[in-house]
């Protein structure tokens, strides 16, 4: 079968890995602690997609999620990476 | 009540079994006697109602704590039980443990190495209580695992098959086990196994969910009920234990007296019946224990489950003080920030007033006329007066007819007075069902005289409401904190906009709006008598300026409704009549129709008020107002334009019939002919269908397309006998005026009743059910006619045949099963939302949604932030009001322009 790449597809929000500086400076503007911030698993499709650009992906790590938005158009959310 | 110095938090909740030691610790009495009251009527020693349980009887104390009733909390006794029984509630668990261990030496059926692995996990869980799903899962995976052992690999015994009769009877390879033998097996289960099991050894033995002792609960919450006439009643739960005492007792004597085996098993059997229903009393497989009248008893599992048991009716929802309910009726001369109530309810409800040195006069005055004051018009009293002495402690003084001069003389300041309910106190108005937020407002009381509670009918939307017989609940608020809250957030007029489409929800209803067509439409001229009449109920300025005609004065009434609009308003848009249809091209102000609304100014220069521009949902006149403009502005313009629309629609009377839809005689040919020509045609396309020769529509069957064919036709055909009684029927007939003006029903409904009803469908296509190959025994078998398959070609006016009247009924019954269905659905689904969404807040600064421990659910509030009660349909921007605004005159030429 064809490997597909899921990040192609339409309705696969864009997912950005964080720098260490940035993950510092939106928990600074949003004044939170990385536990507070929504999930997302390390085997999730789209972390194994990253990782196969930046090298296994530690949980701990921020992921920036663009995605279309009715209301607003463009939406952007960030999720934690956490084991299993 | 307890004071706030003894206000704790609850750190942990930790969930375990009761020993029967601990059962046996916590019992004030051992409970003997199948009895509760001697002939005296004074309890029983050692019986169900003895004293140390508790008292519930006046004048007695307590024999454990002596305290009077209200003192006693009530205490715990016990049953010892001649042989052990299963506990109903943990039948499961036990099932459970019975397979995982093995039948002789008590080990899990897993090598330690097996096991060993999953300790770190389940330890820090169970024992350390750290909620974890994985925890969870892992023993139920030991517990699957070992089950699947045919042999102990500790002591090398052979396993056997545990089944499980409903509800409580265990068999290995079928010979049944002794709830003794479980017990017995589940001792040599060693502590360090019970983690495995889910089990934490410090607060549970598996052979406490077997019961040898049995707690007696507190005869506080098993009170005898004693009826006027003296007789005692006992509660359900007293008399399932009466039934457990006795067959213990005779289990007990049989066992000790060495009676046959099989008669001890039945009686053990028996007491296993006694208290499984003693537990549950609707466990499948056991018919339920009844009362003498043949009610099924109500035991401790009926006590708390469902909708009437104890967590939904008693504490997620309590009933209340200080609330009225009665039906509702409309009173139009009221704000819609009011509500009326009558006199005697106000009279029952309070309000707290500390009194101070500023009002202890007036309230002297309200304490000096009593609970009942004379005279024809309502004066507010006093019920109570809490009286606080030096102490700190607090009285209260009930106040009546004889000692209401006393009380007011001696009143004090820092003493409250319950004062009776006067106008603009501020309450709470709700009716159920109480889907949204403005289920549930705060308006200013208006006390009146007869017994229902009234509210201005432009208030009906939010609340759902209508009179024809609905009930709404009232609440009295209490302090001065939920006074204000209530005024600043839950006032009607803050409501005005709802969240659920950013839009109007309150607005004009039925005769506000035909009442608003009639002083607009073609702007008829009025007297000044007239006019004076009209606005006699109406807040304005100076009349506007008159018209004259033939030498006398005359008022216009556009100029009428121009009186309420706010001065510097500008608006254009379409009204609701305008339908789009016969118009080459619009021709915006120069309507022929007067169906193109323009105001200046503040003065309404064409078109006319209808559904469009004051509607509730719908008005977008209400709209504009109510955004650009503070509420107690749109407040008042509702209040007004009602009052004008009653004083209206009073003034030139207005009233419907049937013989509205009558149509001339030819015009009834001209229908028969359009519905022949229709049938006919039907009949082409069946004819076709069955030579084979109908052209099938892309994707569909033959069949398919000839049900989408003889649909078409017939809809056409309905819709064009539609059109042509509707041409007879002019802006001048009050039905059309309705529909048109969008006030109630509709030209569909005019021509349905005038013209022809047309197809009758279930679940959306012809009606198909009944008989093998046919509707009803009328039809051939498969016949395909448009008359046999629930076509109405009659009109209402005419009536039904019978067979149109059955298949019509067939329709009509969907519709009331949907919406029954619906109703339970979508409340099902509300009630699962709410729970989920109910304590998540959005943060003020950066709009964050976050729960209640903090945790980001959204980053921003509808990813937008946009409060949607102030968007204009859910958009952040009304593009054409800014536009209005910044161009003037000039935007809506553009509009006019470019289009």
């Amino acid at each position: 079968m064809k490997k597909v790449n899921i990040m192609e597809h339409e309705l696969v929000p864009e997912h950005y890995l964080l720098s260490e500086e940035e993950e510092k400076e939106l928990l600074d503007k949003l004044q939170v602690t990385k536990d507070s911030l929504p999930k997302i698993k390390r085997s999730d499709p789209a972390i194994k997609v990253l990782e196969k650009i930046y090298g296994p992906i530690k949980p701990g790590r921020v992921i920036k999620i663009v995605r279309k938005s009715q209301t607003s158009g463009k939406f952007i959310a960030y999720r934690v990476v956490v084991e299993e | 009540m307890i004071g706030p110095e003894v206000q704790k938090r609850i750190s942990s909740l930790r969930f375990a079994l009761l020993s029967p030691d601990e059962v046996r610790k916590m019992s004030a009495v051992k409970v003997t006697t199948a009895d509760t009251y001697d002939e005296d009527g004074f309890p029983l020693d050692r019986g169900l109602m003895d004293l140390h349980m508790g008292v519930i009887e006046p004048g007695l104390r307590c024999k454990t704590c002596n305290g009077k009733v209200d003192e006693c909390p009530g205490h715990f006794g016990h049953i010892e039980l001649a042989m052990p029984v299963i506990h109903v509630g943990f039948v499961k668990e036990i099932k459970d443990i019975l397979e995982a261990t093995c039948n002789s030496c008590g080990r899990i059926k897993l090598k330690d190495e097996e096991l060993e692995i999953y300790r770190p996990v389940l330890e820090k869980s169970i024992l350390n209580g750290e909620e974890s799903l994985e925890a969870l899962a892992m023993s139920k995976k030991i517990i699957d695992e070992a089950a699947q052992r045919s042999v102990c690999p500790h002591c090398g015994a052979e396993q056997y098959k545990i089944t499980l009769d409903k509800p409580t009877t265990f068999r290995e390879n079928g010979r049944k086990l002794s709830p003794k033998e479980i017990r017995e097996r589940f001792e040599r289960i060693p502590d360090k196994d019970l983690i495995f099991l889910g089990l934490n050894p410090n607060t549970a033995r598996p052979e406490w969910m077997i019961l040898t002792v049995l707690p007696v609960p507190p005869v506080n919450v098993r009170p005898t009920i004693t009826l006027e006439t003296g007789e005692r009643s006992e509660d359900d739960l007293t008399h399932k234990l009466v039934d457990i005492i006795r067959i213990n007792q005779r289990l007990r004597d049989s066992k000790d007296s060495g009676a046959p085996q099989l008669i001890i098993e039945d009686l053990w059997e028996l007491l296993q019946y006694h208290i499984t229903t003693y537990f549950d009393n609707q466990t499948s497989g056991l018919p339920p224990a009844r009362h003498r009248s043949g009610r099924p008893l109500k035991t401790i599992v009926q006590r708390l489950k469902g909708k009437e048991g104890r967590f939904r009716s008693n504490l997620s929802g309590k009933r209340v003080n200080f609330s009225a309910r009665t039906v509702i009726s409309p009173e139009p001369f009221l704000s819609i920030n009011e509500v009326g109530i009558p006199e005697e309810a106000a009279r029952e409800l309070t309000v707290p007033i500390p009194v101070t040195p500023f009002n202890i006069e007036k309230l002297r005055e309200i304490v000096r006329r009593g609970p009942n004051p004379k005279g024809e018009k309502y004066l507010p009293g006093a019920n109570y007066v809490i009286k606080q002495n030096e102490k700190g402690l607090k009285q209260r003084i009930m106040i009546m007819e004889k000692n209401a001069e006393d009380v007011a003389n001696k009143l004090e300041v820092g003493w409250i007075v319950e004062r009776q309910m006067m106008d603009g106190d501020v309450v709470l108005f709700n009716r159920q069902p109480s889907l949204h937020r403005m289920s549930m407002m705060a308006h200013r009381v208006r006390v009146m005289k007869n017994r229902t509670f009234r509210f201005n009918l432009a208030v009906c939307p939010p609340y759902n409401a209508d009179f024809d017989g609905d009930e709404m609940n009232l609440h009295v608020l209490q302090s001065e904190e939920a006074k204000a809250e209530a005024r600043i957030l839950m006032a009607v007029q803050e409501h005005i906009r709802s969240p659920r489409f950013g839009g109007p929800i309150i607005g004009g209803v039925h005769d506000h709006i035909t009442g608003l067509f009639l002083l607009t439409y073609k702007n008829p001229l009025f007297t000044k008598e007239q006019v004076l009449h009209i606005l006699s109920y109406v807040n304005y300025d100076s009349l506007p300026k008159p018209v004259i005609v033939d030498g006398k004065e005359y008022y216009r009434g556009k100029d009428i409704f121009s009186l309420i609009l706010p001065k510097d308003l500008n608006m254009e848009y379409k009204a609701k009549i305008c339908d789009g249809t016969g118009c080459k091209e619009c021709v915006f102000d120069k309507c022929p129709y007067d169906a193109y609304v323009m105001i200046k100014n503040g003065q309404l220069l064409t078109g006319t008020i209808d559904e469009k521009s004051i509607g509730a949902f719908k008005g977008v006149l209400l709209d504009r107002i109510s955004r650009d403009y503070d509420s107690v502005t749109a407040a008042k313009f509702i209040d007004n334009f009602t009052r004008l629309s009653v004083g209206v629609i009073s003034y030139m009377g207005f009233t419907t019939g049937i013989d509205d839809t009558d149509i001339p005689e030819e015009t009834k040919i001209q229908v028969d002919e359009i519905l022949n020509d229709a049938i006919e045609s039907t009949k082409a396309y069946i004819d076709a269908y069955q030579k084979g020769i109908l052209q099938s529509l892309p994707g569909k069957s033959p069949e398919e397309t000839l049900e989408d064919n003889i649909m078409r036709v017939l809809s056409d055909a309905q819709k064009k006998a539609g059109e042509i009684a509707s041409k007879h029927l002019g802006m001048e007939n009050p039905s059309v005026i309705m529909a048109r003006s969008g006030a109630r029903a509709s030209m569909l409904n005019l021509s349905q009743v005038a013209a022809n009803i047309g197809q009758q469908a279930v679940r959306g296509r012809r009606i198909n059910r009944g008989y093998i190959g046919r509707t009803l025994p009328h039809f051939k078998k498969g016949e395909l006619g448009a008359y046999a398959h629930g076509y109405v070609r009659s009109s209402y006016k005419k009536g039904l045949t019978p067979l149109e009247y059955f298949f019509h009924a067939m329709g009509g019954r969907e519709g009331l099963v949907d919406t029954a269905v619906r109703t339970s659905r979508s409340g099902y689904m509300q009630r699962r939302l709410i729970n989920a969404l109910e304590d998540l807040k959005v943060t003020e600064n950066d709009g964050l949604v976050i729960d209640t421990t903090d945790n980001i659910i959204q980053f921003a509030y509808g990813e937008d932030i946009i409060d949607p009660t102030r968007s204009k349909q859910g958009k952040a921007v009304d593009y054409d009001a800014v536009f209005s605004k910044a161009l003037g005159e000039r935007f809506f030429l553009q509009i006019r322009g470019g289009k």
